[in-house]
């Protein structure tokens, strides 16, 4: 089946560039086509875990595929991984530290935020090793 | 191709088919063809940042001819308050109201005065809490445009309420018929617009029916005429015609709006690049924690329009010593007032412009091609292709409108490098400066000192 591949490379520790990649995959859904919500979920899904590269990994490598019934995204980093998944999923929970809230982020939205914007939502851990991010959204 | 009417305009004469418009257009609606600029219709918002670009002066807004108001019996000017900003040494309105009626309008009807009975709405719709936040300032109709070419997603957060000029034009004609006993057709309204995008607006209103002002004259057209009129009136004969305070008048910069709904939970962004970088932020619901946004393409706000005469700071410095002497605000709403009949009649719909096909399954296919041929384009944005970018040119090359030899870099691989600019031509090693001559200079150098 036809589908769209994007890769692309998230450096670390350069707010001025984050956001680029969600930013790009903004822009092409929209010539596609997608209906205003799924762009939206995808934009603020995708922007949050590109932050979350920026912020906790020292960067990490995002995949986006578009297909015909959905919009898939792995985020993956080589960073220190997360100790208590349930912890991190909670609102309000960061271990950002305080040079990160200055700029107004690390307010602990990050991964809640994620699952709220997406139908389907997966997080592979592992301390010291990295995190990987399995993401659909759903178009319809 | 629904927006048929454009007020902004290429002069083919004067166009050398050089890259400055099509870099600087917000929409990527020019292309250079033929050796002139070509303005693609249903991308153009009519912004007018083409007209503030072009160093030939080849585009221009159109606006009516002042033997217009001949058409008519009676005349009604709408200054827009960016007018009062225009000029130098003035303490009082009523001689910029006054100078209209000499010149042969027979009422003036001042937009702030309409201004603030929109404030006064607007301030209502925020309190009653059902719209959609933040709310964004429906005023600029080029920011209307570019929302619904390329933010379609923020449509449903735009206040929905008649611009202040619409609104002036609508209260004018009605009390004019009644006071005349004139038909529609025998009443001239006209605006003294600061943009084109205003006088597109006039012919095209996007949400809700036009036909209620005649025309309009540019600000830059009237002014020469208007501040000679001006300079011969005299004190005793200046009549009290203005009506409206602080709040109107200051709908004309940037922040004037926001301020007249006295919350404090607003942004104001003005110039095109701030705008769409608000709307981007916006888009990716960064900005939840504002009540209102208000939007103006031009730098400074409609102080800054491409129409106007003065430099955007300059007009809005005078605005503010105007504004010393006047009341807060003349006008307000009755109360438990019908906001319906303020508000819009027609949808914003959003402009297919951009899509690159209707059928998703194509417009993949489509988008998969233009990311792998602007892979193998160089990247340099040069404009020599007449696109404005790299991407920009991918993206007509897939749509069928350009072909990838219109790339130089791209035709040189089989034509010969001769084709490039000479900087971009292999050439034999380039002589190198020695050591020893940077050294000389620097002895040079010291010794001078």
């Amino acid at each position: 089946m036809d589908s769209l591949r994007l890769h692309y490379d998230v450096p670390g520790d350069d707010f001025t560039r984050a956001g680029a990649a969600s930013g790009d995959v903004k822009r092409m859904l929209k010539q596609l086509g997608i209906s205003p919500t799924v762009i939206r979920n995808v934009a603020v899904a995708m922007y949050e875990g590109e932050i979350n590269l920026v912020i906790h990994a020292g960067g990490g490598e995002i995949d986006v595929e578009v297909s015909e019934t959905e919009i898939s995204m792995v985020l993956s980093d080589h960073g220190p991984g997360i100790e208590d998944v349930e912890l991190a999923m909670k609102e309000g929970y960061s271990t950002a530290p305080d040079n990160i809230r200055c700029l107004g982020f690390g307010a602990g939205m990050g991964l809640p935020n994620i699952k709220k914007y997406t139908d389907e939502f997966r997080i592979e851990t592992e301390v010291g090793v990295g995190t990987t991010l399995f993401l659909k959204v759903y178009i319809q | 191709m629904e927006n048929v009417f454009h007020s902004v305009r290429l002069d083919d004469e004067k166009c050398q088919g050089c890259t400055n418009c099509i870099k600087r257009c917000p929409t990527q609606a020019i292309r250079v063809r033929n050796k002139k600029a070509y303005i693609i219709s249903d991308r153009c918002i009519d912004c007018g940042e083409c007209i503030r670009v072009c160093p030939h002066h080849a585009k221009y807004a159109v606006s009516e001819h002042f033997n217009e108001l001949l058409k008519y019996k009676y005349r009604i000017a709408l200054p827009a308050p960016s007018l009062y900003g225009q000029f130098n040494n003035l303490d009082n309105v009523d001689y910029v109201l006054n100078g209209l009626i000499q010149m042969g309008f027979d009422e003036v009807f001042e937009v702030s005065k309409a201004a603030e009975i929109i404030s006064d709405a607007s301030r209502r719709m925020l309190e009653n809490g059902t719209l959609k936040r933040p709310v964004i300032s429906s005023a600029c109709p080029a920011v209307l445009r570019l929302i619904r070419t390329r933010f379609p997603n923020l449509i449903g957060n735009i206040l929905p309420l008649f611009t202040p000029v619409d609104l002036a034009a609508r209260l004018a004609r009605k009390a004019a018929k009644k006071k005349t006993g004139l038909s529609d057709g025998e009443i001239g309204v006209f605006f003294i617009s600061p943009c084109p995008a205003k006088r597109t607006a006039i012919t095209n209103p996007l949400c809700y029916d036009g036909g209620i002002i005649s025309g309009a004259f540019a600000i830059k057209d009237i002014y020469p005429v208007l501040v000679q009129t001006m300079d011969k009136m005299e004190l005793q004969k200046v009549e009290a015609l203005s009506d409206s305070g602080i709040i109107g008048v200051g709908w004309a910069s940037s922040g004037g709006e926001s301020s007249g709904l006295l919350k404090e939970r607003y942004l104001a962004a003005d110039g095109i690049e701030n705008v769409i970088n608000v709307l981007e932020e916006l888009e990716d619901e960064k900005l939840n924690d504002l009540d209102f946004i208000e939007l103006n393409c031009c730098t400074g706000g409609c102080v800054g329009g491409v129409l106007t005469v003065e430099n955007p700071y300059v007009a809005k410095a005078r605005i503010q010593r105007l504004r010393k002497f006047m009341p807060v605000s003349c006008n307000r709403l009755p109360d438990g007032f019908n906001l319906d009949i303020l508000g819009w009649t027609h949808e914003l719909s959003p402009s297919p412009a951009m899509k690159l096909a209707d059928n998703v399954i194509k417009a993949m296919r489509m988008m998969s091609e233009l990311r792998t041929i602007e892979g193998e384009l160089p990247g340099l944005d040069c404009g020599i292709c007449g696109a404005p970018s790299c991407r920009a040119l991918a993206d007509d090359i897939v749509r069928g409108y350009a072909e990838k030899d219109d790339c130089i870099f791209w035709a040189a691989r089989s034509k010969g490098e001769e084709l490039l600019p000479v900087p971009f031509r292999n050439r034999e090693k380039t002589p190198e400066k020695t050591s020893e001559s940077s050294n000389d200079f620097e002895e040079n150098f010291l010794r001078d000192e």
